[in-house]
């Protein structure tokens, strides 16, 4: 028998097999291997290679967009609509609705409070309902009595669409802001808390085994094993919860606010600004785009041990 | 019969006496394991062996303390075993590691639940981990790794929490042929480095005639230990020579003869 210190030192081909038939690596332990083996071969990929990369990265997402702005600039010339602005008068709208200068009306350089109040609002409602709904959630995952007593409230509660809360909160909120906190609060919190308990529940009870072997107990068992377990779906939930925020954000602000995107977006439509509406549409659209992809990379970067939970 | 002739002087450091255990599913009860005596020596290596169903794992997971008796005693040292802890670690067939810590991170779970000083903790893992000779692999998640190198972590895992028994369900059985005779052959060198007590779960008599002194053979329906066979090899042991192969034969007579040969892997 080997009474070697490093046993594996005498087996030449284990390393290298093990490397070759790892059926999950990804490219990350491959690219991170390779170098090690052959240093130059990696160094410098070719140009062609790197400018389609690029343009992978880059253009092919950006296709699709360029197409349907292109349709609806087609479409307004060849219809001839007074109804539907074309782009260009939208992007000229947009800069006025931004810095002022061009039309100088109501809405001119108005923008940037409007954003703010709306942006206020969502994430002032998503992280309300981030911080009840979590906790919640591991709650009703982890213990089966407390499932028992909340559940049925909370599978009765959800399918209700949100909207249908609209004239109950302002019974309860009265016409201003804090209703359409309310909705988002709502619309934000039934994602969170449905998908955190799944999470929980689904843990391996292989973990739990696990980590009792290894010495851990009680709430470091908490910490240690079922939130990051969860994670996964945590944030699953935070993410749907963040489109849904957006998305009944406008619906809040079209009764009885003043200021916000979505009161511009209604403020539009009674004067039959057209182009306002649209140019509103955009910035929530955009917002919404950039602020998800802020919450992929966060969760790319803290669920990076799980290739299929990266987007 | 041998398995009297093996008189240990070294003191039992597992002791099942009288063991019995039936689960209750859906109204219906499973005799899982019908009056067990079993008396495991420190620095002992022993194999349980038997069909699937002879209630082989769930000896193992009493002695793990993943299961409580129905009735009967199962004690560690002379005190009971009620719950998992660190002094008999455990080797999970699908693993059990954690895929959110790195090699490093899993294999120093264990001495981290004992609040070591971090520095003493890294060294820790990384003289496991180049025990096991995933040096170049420390920071990789389970998920980048092949079933053999998180096999080989799912070891180094309990090596470095200080366990004094080594529980081990069907390790190997999900692993390809080559990486299975490699890890058997790491498995006997860290056993003969450490003196670790190595209980053994699997259904391949080729593999319990390598790696064990001693041989458990289980029968199913309800399950009993059926024979107690000492391995009379000398190590180490080479698996083409004719004595392996003898012994082989023997012990593939002695589980055929209860469970129908189609069931055993010889």
């Amino acid at each position: 028998m080997s009474t070697s210190v490093l046993p594996n030192r005498g087996h030449p081909h284990a390393q290298p097999a093990n490397v070759a038939t790892a059926p999950f690596a990804t490219p990350v332990a491959t690219a991170a291997a390779a170098p090690r083996a052959e240093p130059t071969a990696a160094a410098e990929p070719a140009l062609s290679t790197r400018l389609q990369a690029w343009a992978t990265r880059w253009v092919v997402p950006a296709l699709l967009p360029l197409a349907l702005l292109l349709a609806w600039d087609l479409a307004v010339r060849w219809t001839g609509t007074m109804l539907v602005p074309a782009p260009k008068e939208v992007a000229i709208m947009l800069k006025d609705f931004a810095v002022g200068g061009v039309y100088d009306d109501a809405f001119s350089g108005t923008l940037g409070v409007h954003w703010l109040k709306s942006m206020s609002r969502v994430y002032g409602a998503f992280a309300l309902a981030a911080l009840v709904g979590i906790p919640l959630g591991l709650l009703i995952g982890k213990s089966a009595m407390f499932r028992r007593v909340v559940d049925p409230t909370l599978q009765m509660l959800r399918p209700v669409p949100v909207t249908a809360w609209l004239p109950l909160s302002m019974i309860f909120f009265g016409v201003g802001p804090n209703a359409a906190i309310f909705l988002v609060f709502l619309g934000a919190f039934f994602p969170i808390v449905i998908n955190t308990s799944f999470g929980v529940k689904s843990v391996e009870e292989r973990l739990f085994e696990a980590a009792a072997m290894l010495g851990c107990r009680g709430a470091s068992m908490f910490r240690q094993v079922v939130l990051p377990a969860a994670m996964p779906s945590i944030f699953n939930g935070l993410r749907l919860a963040h489109g849904i925020a957006w998305f009944l954000i406008v619906v809040g602000e079209m009764t009885g606010v003043q200021e916000g995107l979505g009161a511009a977006i209604m403020d539009g439509r009674m004067l039959s600004r057209t182009d306002v509406v649209i140019a509103g549409m955009v910035v929530i659209g955009f917002t919404g785009f950039v602020t998800d992809r802020l919450l992929v990379a966060l969760n790319n970067h803290l669920l990076k041990w799980s290739p299929q939970h990266n987007v | 019969m041998s398995d009297t002739a093996t008189a240990r002087s070294a003191a039992p450091i597992l002791h099942l006496a009288n063991v019995d255990k039936v689960f209750h599913l859906n109204g219906r009860s499973i005799h899982a394991l019908k009056d067990i005596h079993l008396q495991i020596s420190k620095g002992e290596f022993v194999c349980l062996i038997g069909a699937s169903g002879c209630g082989k794992s769930t000896l193992l997971r009493i002695m793990g303390g993943f299961e409580r008796v129905s009735s009967g005693t199962a004690q560690m040292y002379h005190s009971p075993i009620v719950e998992p802890g660190p002094e008999r670690g455990m080797v999970f067939q699908d693993f059990g590691l954690f895929p959110w810590l790195t090699v490093r991170q899993n294999i120093a779970f264990g001495p981290k639940q004992r609040g070591l000083h971090p520095g003493k903790l890294k060294e820790t893992a990384d003289h496991f981990i180049s025990m096991v000779g995933l040096g170049k692999f420390a920071d990789y998640f389970p998920g980048q790794l092949s079933g053999g190198m998180k096999q080989r972590v799912s070891i180094a895992r309990a090596l470095a929490n200080d366990c004094e028994v080594l529980l081990m369900d069907e390790p190997f059985g999900a692993l390809d042929a080559l990486t299975r005779e490699v890890l058997q052959q790491e498995l006997l060198s860290i056993w003969a480095k450490t003196k670790l007590t190595v209980v053994f779960v699997t259904h391949a008599v080729e593999e319990a005639v390598l790696l064990a002194d001693r041989v458990v053979v289980m029968t199913a329906g309800p399950g009993r230990v059926e024979r107690d066979y000492t391995i009379p090899l000398e190590r180490p042991r080479c698996i083409t020579a004719p004595e392996f192969n003898h012994v082989r034969r023997e012990l593939t007579e002695m589980l055929t003869s209860h469970v129908g040969h189609s069931k055993v892997a010889a």
